[in-house]
């Protein structure tokens, strides 16, 4: 009982994102690896194809800024829809019901944010980076350092988070080993990033993002068919197997209201800061598209909460108890009801009861490509951070030949691909739940702010910028550190030191008075100049006037 | 962008209209989006059971079920309200003082 309890905890610590805990190794599934391949030799076709489209450092960040609106809201939806998202709210609602939808509205609530306050800003500002604009009227060197470390950072953590999932879930599902899975992934990923950069990312995104909302939608379907697609009775038949009605109400994921204001910030700004999906806003040709982007964006990723939550529901009817997928040997040990492989296979159990061996392999399949989509999305980003944040704007100065620098981003992108397959193996056993819950809370304390700031603020100076930025960073770090997600179950501690698992409600404060006050109390000359350069900045910023535009191919 | 240029459209009326109305429109949505959300935990942080109750006596499905879901199609409804209006009213606005910048 105590072991579950621990899994329940674990899930809900970000384990939407983060796949953790022990798994065992499956026997070989044939019709899962045969649909891999078939989507494997897809992408890679794309990416032949991409390559060849891919000619300068332009196109290899941003396609050559020539995506549809419509295309890049299901890229994004690609990018944010991640497996570990997928198992994991799922395997929250199988386990906890009700809980699990009010964990995946979290995750929503972020994209009209965006929207409303910096898509088009971004798009009017930016070429390649969200650096591009943070820096836009301040100094290169700290700034682009400062955003170039910050999106380092934030890749990293959700690469690690996503490189141990992806090894036990294709352990799970497709009964490779661990290793092989993770350097598997890895080397896949760097092909796509290397040879096709942002185009054949974003077609890998769009594909996968098809496959998994037709997946997630024929799983929803077959589960309300049961029920005469009546809600009434699924949830009634959900009660009564599970013999509870807590799952029908909210319970112990969102207890106190300093907990709940700080996960709604850590989401909603750390969204608007992730630079993978702030990358995304230069691929369409201009604010118009970049609005659009958002909106189907949006739709996409409601869509596939409210079919996860069905799919939850579905598998307490038809997978909790069935006796098909119990884990005898572990039942026998703690008893209860445990699935092979934990809950987070409830989806995949799910998947196999509605559709057979066929849907299995082709759920399991979908797992996986979601998997590469998302860490391609992460590593061009990484990649981007290097080459045009720190080669080209701090080292070179700005004056970088567009060659060079697409170079010096494909060697970051195989530099990253192999740190990410071995920190990857490094983490395998390790308690990795935070990871995730960190890499928002960086996004969210230093990207967002310095960001926001940049395109609202008139004030804002270098200074208050990096001395501000700075502090949200270290802020966000150490608290978590000190909180109970790694002091206490990570280092084994008693008791945290600083008792909220979500510390963004205080490192995005102390980002944002670090900034204002360290940028009020900056009286050199040069903040003189920065102020001054607002308007300019401002009106690119409101009319697009001087943006980037799309290239022809 | 030069300064003559910048001094040109800052004092254009319609460059002052479409900062004043867009700023106005979209942290308006911003906080109707916030209200809905941090009403939500909030409600569910000082009193779960209102959400809890069931929809209607003997009822499986609970308040918190229509609530969840109408707060995530609250987030695509916004969305689509502010992408309408700014690819319209405000692009329009938007080109016609790219014009005059260009033209005059």
């Amino acid at each position: 009982m105590k072991a579950l309890l621990l899994a329940l905890f674990s899930v809900a610590a970000f384990a939407g994102e983060a796949l953790s805990g022990a798994v065992e190794k499956q026997p070989l599934n044939m019709s899962a690896i045969i649909m891999f391949l078939i989507f494997v030799g897809a992408t890679l076709g794309i990416t032949y194809w991409a390559a060849k489209r891919t000619k300068t450092a332009k196109d290899f960040y941003t396609a050559g800024g020539g995506i549809t609106g419509f295309q890049n809201g299901m890229a994004i939806a690609g990018d944010y829809m991640s497996a570990a998202s997928f198992l994991g709210i799922s395997a929250l609602v199988y386990g906890k019901g009700y809980d699990g939808l009010i964990y995946s509205i979290g995750f929503l609530v972020g994209w009209p944010i965006i929207l409303f306050m910096v898509a088009e800003q971004l798009r009017n500002l930016g070429k390649y980076t969200f650096a591009d604009v943070a820096s836009y009227r301040l100094q290169q060197t700290p700034i682009r350092t400062l955003a170039a470390f910050g999106s380092i950072v934030t890749v990293i953590l959700y690469l690690i988070a996503q490189m141990v999932g992806a090894g036990k879930l294709i352990q799970l599902l497709f009964g490779l080993d661990y290793e092989i899975a993770v350097i598997l992934v890895g080397v896949l990923m760097i092909l796509y990033v290397t040879f096709g950069g942002m185009l054949a990312t974003t077609w890998v995104q769009i594909i996968k993002a098809f496959l998994l909302l037709s997946g997630a939608t024929f799983m929803a379907i077959a589960v309300m068919a049961h029920y005469n697609f009546n809600f009434e009775t699924l949830f009634a038949t959900a009660v009564q197997i599970k013999e509870t009605a807590s799952i029908m109400a909210p319970g112990k994921l969102v207890s106190d209201p300093i907990s709940a204001i700080s996960l709604g910030i850590a989401l909603m700004f750390g969204t608007a800061g992730l630079p993978h999906i702030l990358m995304r806003f230069f691929t369409v040709s201009d604010a118009k598209e970049a609005r659009k982007s958002v909106f189907y964006a949006t739709g996409f990723i409601g869509y596939f909460y409210i079919l996860t939550f069905i799919i939850g529901f579905g598998a307490i009817v038809m997978v909790f108890q069935n006796p098909q997928y119990l884990d005898l040997a572990k039942q026998a040990v703690d008893g209860g009801y445990p699935i092979l492989g934990g809950d987070n296979m409830a989806a995949i159990h799910l998947s196999h009861a509605v559709g057979g061996d066929f849907f299995l392999g082709f759920i399991s399949a979908v797992a996986f490509a979601t998997i590469l989509a998302v860490v391609s999305g992460l590593t061009l980003a990484g990649a981007s951070a290097i080459s045009h944040d720190l080669y080209a704007s701090v080292i070179r100065k700005g004056k970088a030949d567009g060659m060079m620098e697409m170079k010096v981003s494909k060697v970051a992108t195989v530099v990253l691909g192999i740190i990410a397959i071995y920190l990857g193996i490094a983490f395998e056993e390790q308690n990795i739940a935070f990871m995730v819950g960190l890499a928002f809370a960086i996004a969210a304390s230093a990207n967002f702010p310095i960001l926001f700031l940049s395109m609202y603020w008139s004030k804002l100076t270098t200074r208050g910028a990096l001395l501000g930025g700075s502090l949200g960073l270290l802020t966000a770090a150490v608290l978590v550190v000190l909180g109970p997600t790694v002091w206490v179950d990570v280092l084994k501690n008693a008791e945290a030191i600083f008792p909220y698992k979500y510390p963004a409600l205080f490192s995005v404060s102390a980002a944002f008075i670090g900034i204002w006050f360290f940028s009020i109390t900056d009286k050199s000359e040069n903040s003189k100049k920065e102020i001054e350069a607002f308007e300019a900045q401002n009106i690119r910023s409101q009319t697009g006037i001087g943006a980037e535009g799309a290239v022809e191919h | 962008m030069k300064q003559e240029m910048v001094d040109r459209i800052k004092n254009d009326p319609d460059f002052i209209h479409l900062v004043k109305t867009r700023s106005k429109f979209a942290w308006t949505l911003t906080i109707v989006m916030l209200v809905i959300y941090f009403g939500f935990v909030l409600t569910i942080a000082f009193d779960p059971s209102i959400l809890g109750t069931p929809l209607s006596a003997g009822s499986v499905t609970t308040v918190g079920i229509p609530v969840g879901v109408g707060v995530i199609l609250s987030a695509f409804i916004l969305t689509g309200i502010y992408t309408r209006r700014a690819n319209g009213e405000f692009d329009e606005l938007t080109a016609k003082i790219k014009s005059k910048a260009k033209g005059e």
